[in-house]
């Protein structure tokens, strides 16, 4: 049984962030985003085929097509998130220095960031030129 | 439950004590082919960024990737993507609870690399005749 020197009741303790300081939020966002990866995923397979030995500029026009670039730009923000999600766990289940986990946390944070705005800027420069 | 002392007995032996299950194996490669798509974003999104930069940036990326190496690195991550996938297929069926009798969840976790396998040779013959 967990130590009962708290005031706090069971319940109270388990109330918003509870002992793992987190609640459910980071694994129903996982489940969400992994719904939502298997959908994109097979549309970004098909959109990858259909750029097979294209030239150029057939390939910029169908990527700037408005349901493929939005298609893509759901594919690298869902797969942005998961990813995320998925190797703070990572992070967490390996790195065990306290200080080493905030750095490396903080880290994967910024990588996820950064390559979902570069592919969605990407994305948007090709759609609307420039 | 921060105050709890560290138990004077032995612990839970790790991987090296145990026989190989599939579940375990496909557990392990689930987070393995995770970790694998987190660096493998780097590539779509140096992909979009040749894309948007122009036709002498994407030419250069289309000719790396249908050289014999890009090939290879890209059928790799073909396998890893669609193994990812339906190894989170697999999760959502225990995430239902389901599955969880010793010969399901066997068949569970072989049969996601031989779906993944068909998948990820289904694509390269619809790649390869394109």
């Amino acid at each position: 049984m967990l130590s009962n020197s708290s005031m706090r009741t069971p319940l109270g303790r388990v109330r918003g962030l509870g002992s793992a300081k987190s609640g459910t939020g980071h694994f129903w966002l996982q489940r969400v985003t992994a719904v939502a990866n298997v959908i994109l995923t097979i549309g970004f397979l098909c959109v990858v085929l259909s750029l097979i030995g294209k030239p150029y500029g057939a390939a910029i026009a169908t990527l700037a097509k408005p349901h493929v670039a939005i298609l893509m730009l759901l594919f690298v923000v869902s797969g942005a998130v998961h990813m995320r999600l998925g190797m703070q766990v990572v992070i967490e289940d390996y790195v065990h220095h306290e200080g080493l986990k905030i750095l490396a946390v903080m880290a994967n944070t910024f990588f996820a960031i950064a390559v979902g705005a570069a592919c969605a800027f990407a994305l948007l420069k090709i759609s609307f030129g420039g | 439950m921060a105050e709890s002392r560290p138990a004077a007995r032995p612990l839970s032996p790790h991987l090296q004590i145990y026989r190989w299950s599939w579940t375990m194996a496909m557990s392990i490669a689930h987070r393995a082919t995770g970790s694998a798509l987190y660096g493998g974003t780097l590539l779509i999104a140096l992909w979009l960024i040749a894309a948007a930069s122009g036709p002498a940036a994407y030419e250069t990326a289309q000719w790396i990737a249908g050289s014999f190496l890009g090939r290879l690195v890209l059928f790799g991550y073909t396998f890893v993507l669609l193994h990812h996938m339906v190894g989170g297929l697999r999760h959502f069926v225990w995430d239902l609870g389901h599955g969880f009798d010793p010969q399901t969840r066997t068949n569970l976790a072989k049969y996601s690399v031989v779906v993944s396998g068909a998948l990820t040779v289904l694509v390269w013959l619809i790649a390869l005749t394109r």
